[in-house]
Order: structure tokens, then sequence, then C-alpha cells
């Protein structure tokens, strides 16, 4: 079982929590004018990284909120767990590979 | 090479002579400069494709790439069920296509893949349960797939081990029973293709990672690089399961996939005592007995996408709690192993056979947690779809482009839970 770091309650164990997905994605705009393809990936295409990845967690069964995360899919390691609203850059300081 | 049948009669001979004249399964090859196509994954489905452009295609001059060895994926590790009964029309084609190859895979492969069709029951808990299978049963029976409804004591009749008391958290209030479903032996299905697509001339080369692959200047494939060399090929078909994502990245292909672990366990092997399979969608429970005696118990995905293979404990123990309810007699039984595999899921959760937006390259995944049912037949598809460069009538709809155009082939909604 994963421990995690909810940037507002602390330490928990994964139980606690439900897993949001990729982090980052952000919603097009002008949603009128897009073409298929566009919104399609916005809706189901999905990076998949094997390795370094930012994802979004929420703390059901605690304070409720989602935040983000930085995990090594290869190994399951936390490198960071941050609000929701911060850069990523800002938590990995661009070593941990590219932007998601 | 010529290959030795296995038939009683050479089972005896050979016995007599001490077991000594076995040749081996297949060859250990190395990899040549060039291919006509090259299939990469060594799983069931990726051997089962190589063997079906070699006999039906006559493909011959072909490889598999296994990074691992032979069958070491998720052929390896999953708990075996076979059944066909799926909700949309698309996919009740494609289940039960495969259903039907399982019944003579053996005989076709010379090599016993143990299909039992013991029957496959599918416990309903509660109201919705109900109707949710109710529904698939009048739409397998529309699809000429047999599906039947069982009373509370009718399932017990089947499987007497079934606790249908009212008294428990998530009483059995029926059951939807496939007679035609059941398990294989998992291992000799790879072994199986394995060792016929190698009696064809398939090069099956373990141990080799592809690490790029190359495009000409009109888009298309032209060669793979491996941890063993560079292979030069027009014809690239990927099944390649958890790392599907992995492997299309290479040549700048998304996909619609996520990569989860799925775990299973086995317990102590114990005198047959189950006759048949159960599975329990709702309360996330899967169990047989293997012919070897132990339980294989399967349970529901983690939480979250990884690579690691393996999980969390908790999602086993969820599964054991639903596990002893269900079959109070297995309370006392110790589990043996328990291990996990990394399952690529799509969001219909449906899979993806068909041709890439990259000329030449094809792909087989997105089969999430159950895609060894599926082994036969999809290999089969598969193998039509590169041999042909358009998807089999089977496949067809099973595109990378039916997220894009609304087409969803959606067995998750009509399951309502991760199946």
């Amino acid at each position: 079982m994963l421990l995690i770091v909810c940037p507002y309650c602390g330490k928990r164990p994964e139980i606690e929590f439900t897993h949001g997905g990729q982090a980052h994605l952000v919603r097009p705009a002008n949603q009128s004018q897009l073409d298929d393809q566009t919104w399609a990936d916005f809706l189901y295409m999905r990076t998949n990284t094997k390795g370094v990845y930012a994802e979004r967690w929420r703390h059901a069964h605690g304070c409720g909120r989602f935040f983000n995360a930085v995990r090594d899919t290869t190994t399951d390691h936390f490198i960071a767990t941050y609000k929701s609203g911060t850069s990523y850059k800002s938590v990995t300081s661009g070593t941990a590979g590219d932007a998601p | 090479m010529s290959r030795q049948s296995f038939s009683a009669m050479a089972l005896i001979r050979r016995g007599l002579a001490g077991h000594l004249g076995w040749q081996k399964q297949w060859r250990k090859a190395n990899p040549k400069a060039a291919y006509d196509a090259v299939i990469v994954g060594g799983g069931g489905h990726g051997l089962g494709t190589a063997y079906y452009l070699a006999k039906e295609h006559g493909l011959t001059n072909i490889a598999v790439l296994e990074k691992g060895w032979v069958g070491g994926g998720n052929t390896g590790r999953n708990t075996t069920i076979i059944r066909s009964n799926y909700l949309f029309n698309e996919s009740a084609a494609l289940y039960d296509h495969s259903l039907k190859m399982w019944g003579s895979l053996s005989q076709v492969l010379n090599y016993n893949v143990m299909f039992s069709p013991r029957g496959v029951m599918m416990l309903a808990h509660t109201v919705h349960d109900i109707q949710v299978a109710k529904r698939h049963i009048h739409a397998n029976r529309c699809n000429g797939v047999d599906n039947e409804w069982l009373e509370p004591e009718q399932a017990r009749e089947f499987c007497p081990l079934l606790n249908i008391s009212e008294n428990i958290r998530y009483p059995v209030l029926g059951a939807a029973l496939q007679r035609r479903g059941g398990t294989a032996r998992h291992d000799a299905v790879a072994w199986g293709y394995a060792r016929a697509a190698d009696a064809l001339g398939v090069d099956i080369i373990e141990n080799c990672e592809v690490t790029a692959i190359k495009r000409g200047a009109g888009g298309a494939v032209e060669a793979l690089e491996t941890t063993r060399g560079p292979i030069r090929t027009a014809r690239i078909g990927v099944s390649a399961a958890g790392n599907t994502s992995v492997v299309l990245a290479l040549a700048g292909v998304k996909l619609p996939l996520e990569s989860y672990p799925l775990q299973a366990l086995v317990s102590e092997p114990v005198k047959p005592i189950f006759p048949c399979v159960v599975m329990s969608n709702t309360i996330h429970a899967y169990v047989s007995q293997s012919d070897k005696g132990e339980l294989v118990i399967g349970a529901g995905t983690d939480a979250y996408t990884s690579y690691t293979q393996r999980g969390a404990l908790h999602i086993n123990n969820h599964t054991l709690d639903a596990i002893c309810e269900l079959f109070p007699n297995f309370r006392r039984m110790r589990m043996l192993r328990n291990w996990g595999g990394i399952v690529d899921v799509t969001p219909d959760r449906s899979p993806i056979i068909a041709k890439t937006p990259v000329p030449g390259l094809y792909v087989n995944c997105g089969w999430g947690t159950g895609g060894f049912k599926a082994t036969p037949g999809a290999a089969h598809v598969f193998a039509w779809t590169i041999a042909n460069d358009k998807p089999h009538r089977i496949n067809a709809p099973f595109t990378i482009e039916r997220f894009r155009d609304g087409f969803l082939i959606d067995e998750a909604a009509a399951a309502a839970v991760a199946h």
C-alpha cells in the first residue's frame, strides 16, 4: 500500500485516496470550434508514461481535496506532492524529465 | 526442421526410451537483418499472430521479439478465464470467434492447452446486477451466444460450495451462466503457439527489447532498433499489453490507454473441490481451481497507473473477504503466492485491433483485465489485418479512431464495473 503525503493533511495510507488520472490536462478553449480529433485527444489520449509522471489524487476519506503528485511509475516512488495550481516545473525544478 | 508430433503413442515410445529423445519445443533464434514482418511481444497474442501469419497467410519470414521470455508477461500471470458473454454485438462477435477457436486449439496446435469448458457463472448481488445480467443474457441470445439465468438454488446446484444465505453482506440473488466458458492452461497456450509457429519457420527471439522504430521519408516503418541489433522490416505488429504505450511512442503514436497493475493469487493445492468458474464483478472476486489443485483467484485492478508488476495487499484482501463470504469452506485455506501484471485499459474497456496512423504499423492492445480469453480470436484477426493491410470484418469496429468518431464499444458502462 502506498503512503501518500496529502499537501493539506500529511502522510496517509493509500486507502484514504482515489486516483484522479493524469495531471495538468488543460481543457481546450473554443470548444465549439474544435475539431473532433482535438476533443478526443483531450478526453481520451494519455501519455501513460513509464517513468516520472504527474497525476492527480483526491483525499476522498480525508480533506476531500484534489492535489497533484509526481511519481515514478516504474518504482511507485513519490517524488513530490503539491497543491493544485502549482506548476509542475516549480515542483520538480526541471530535473524530473519532460513535463507531462 | 521436422517436428515431433505429440500423441499417446509418442509418449509411450519416448517413455520406454527414458524420455531422452524429445526435441526442444522451439529454436533459440538469433535476429536476422531483415524480415517481412515483425511481431513485438511474445505472449499468447503475439505468438498466435505469428502462427496465423505463417499458417494462413504464408508469411514465414517473420519474427517475434520478446524483451523477456516467452509467455512471461500477462499470459503467464492471468487467471485464465474464458467466456464470450459480452453485451454489444461487436464484442460478442470478437469474443465468440475466439471461444469457438478454443474448442479445437489443442488439436490444431498438436499441443494440449487443457481448454476446459466447465462453465463460467457470474453472480448477481443487487437488483441492478440482476437487470444487467438479464440484459446480457437476452443480448447474448440474439447473438447466438449461450448464457442463461440461474436462481440462487440453481446456482448452488451448479457450484455446491456457494453460500446462498440471505444473511451475508452481498447475498447471491442469482447468476448468469455461460456453459461454454471455462479455463485453459495459460503457459501451454504461449508454448503451443511458439512451437507451432517455430515449426513453420517463424523466428522467436527472446531477451530482445525494441528501442526505436525507424520510419522512412513517406512515414512508413522501415526498421527496428533492438537490444540485439537493428532489424529491417516494412510491417510491425505490436502486441505488448501493458507496455504498448511505450512501444507505440517510439513511432510517435499516442493511444487512449492507461496501464494498471492487476493482481492474482493462488492457494495451496487441494483435491478437486470446485467444479466451475465463479465471478462476481460487484464484489471483485474471481475464482476457479486449476488442474494442479490450487484455487486461482483474481482481484480488481489497483487504483493507480503503474508499470511495477506489483500491487497493494489491500486489493487482495478485499477480494479474499468476498471469497470467504461466498465460500466459507475456503476460510482456512492458505494462500501460496500472489503477483501482479500490467494491463492496458481503454476508456470503453474494449480492445484496439487496428492499423495505426503510421503505415506498416499495427496494434493489438487495450485488453485491460480480460485479454487471455481472446488469445486465439484476436491473434487470428490481427494476423489477417497485418497480412491484408486492412481490418478483418470482426475487428473492423475496434479502431483507434472510434474514440474520435464517437463509436465507443462501451463494455465498461455495460458491466458497470471493471471486468
